[in-house]
């Protein structure tokens, strides 16, 4: 059963990738996306990672879609069309794949117990997790408590990534008043010192 | 806006239950799938809803962007409070057996402390992503 369901979730992850590749609206891009992205949420509970799978379908399908959306309300919701059909992209991607194919194909088989990844510190954090940390997640106690650092890092790293979009499109209140401050101490750039050039209002 | 009726009652309906369940996921990470991360994300897509239905200009009257950026900064501060505490409290950074009598009430103390950091990190910087890019006005061509 859980075979069915797979294939018919990868066969829809496929015909959504296509979707995306044929639509010239990008409305129906960011759409279609945020239904890839759901499918791949699916996938991931099918996997037993339901941890995974929230992530991906709140962030996934749901806030970045947003964020798309929201771009394309700046940009415009049309794609130009190639001028013509180019080969090297296809080329690219078509390589790139077949050696993510091949890649696969060493492997280990899916959920064996004797996998490299089940025999390093998997079975000490299943064994002790529970009496150590008291959580029955393995999950949170792993993320909050084993690998503390790293989960400190990727909040610095979401972080970080907030002061990136700010310093680069933020607008706003407090960015005015810091560039007409600017002006009053005289730092100007020069072609607005220039007067009569730039009158458009 | 004015006209979507069943839109706005349907997002007033609907983001009271958004941001509880962003709280139940919050607090039930110990036991069923979810944590800081996502409660965070569920928790900020509440506002955004609020946004889209309501516009901008009230969402910011309710959540002002700089209270977005505040918690953006203050969960990181949270998170790594945690270790210091513990560090100054005798542990290694970040080891919870120290916040409390015995190692499994400080692992729950750590986890829990750790996970609001998490929270008010993601929530702050979705909603302030989201106020950036919905802040620009398009421009003309």
């Amino acid at each position: 059963m859980s075979v069915v369901v797979d294939v018919a979730l990868l066969a829809f992850l496929a015909v959504t990738a296509f979707a995306v590749m044929k639509q010239r609206n990008l409305f129906a891009v960011a759409m279609l996306s945020g239904i890839y992205s759901l499918l791949c949420a699916a996938l991931y509970t099918m996997l037993d990672a339901v941890d995974v799978a929230f992530t991906e379908a709140a962030v996934g399908a749901g806030i970045s879609t947003v964020l798309v959306l929201g771009t394309l309300a700046l940009v415009g919701h049309e794609e130009k069309k190639p001028a013509r059909p180019k080969v090297l992209p296809l080329f690219v991607v078509l390589v790139t794949g077949a050696v993510m194919v091949y890649g696969t194909l060493d492997m280990p088989p899916f959920g064996r117990a004797d996998n490299p990844a089940h025999q390093h510190v998997a079975p000490r954090y299943i064994e002790k997790s529970g009496e150590e940390t008291g959580v029955p997640n393995i999950v949170t106690s792993v993320l909050a408590s084993y690998r503390g650092y790293d989960t400190m890092g990727e909040t610095n790293v979401i972080f970080t990534a907030l002061v990136g979009v700010l310093l680069l499109i933020a607008t706003g209140e407090r960015r005015r008043r810091l560039w007409s401050a600017d002006e009053r101490n005289g730092v100007v750039t020069e072609e607005s010192s220039e007067p009569g050039e730039d009158g458009d209002g | 806006m004015d006209d979507r009726v069943i839109l706005r009652v349907g997002a007033k309906i609907l983001i009271p239950f958004i941001l509880l369940f962003a709280l139940y996921v919050q607090f039930h990470g110990d036991f069923g799938p979810g944590g800081g991360f996502q409660a965070g994300v569920i928790f900020a897509a509440g506002f955004i809803l609020y946004a889209l239905v309501f516009g901008l200009g009230a969402a910011k009257a309710v959540l002002p962007p700089i209270v977005a950026h505040t918690c953006a900064a203050i969960g990181v501060m949270v998170y790594a409070g945690t270790g210091v505490v513990t560090l100054l409290l005798g542990g290694n950074f970040l080891d919870y057996n120290v916040l409390a009598h015995n190692a499994e009430h400080g692992q729950e103390w750590g986890i829990f402390s750790v996970e609001t950091g998490v929270l008010i990190t993601v929530f702050g910087v979705m909603v302030a992503i989201f106020y950036a890019f919905a802040g620009r006005r398009r421009s003309e061509p």
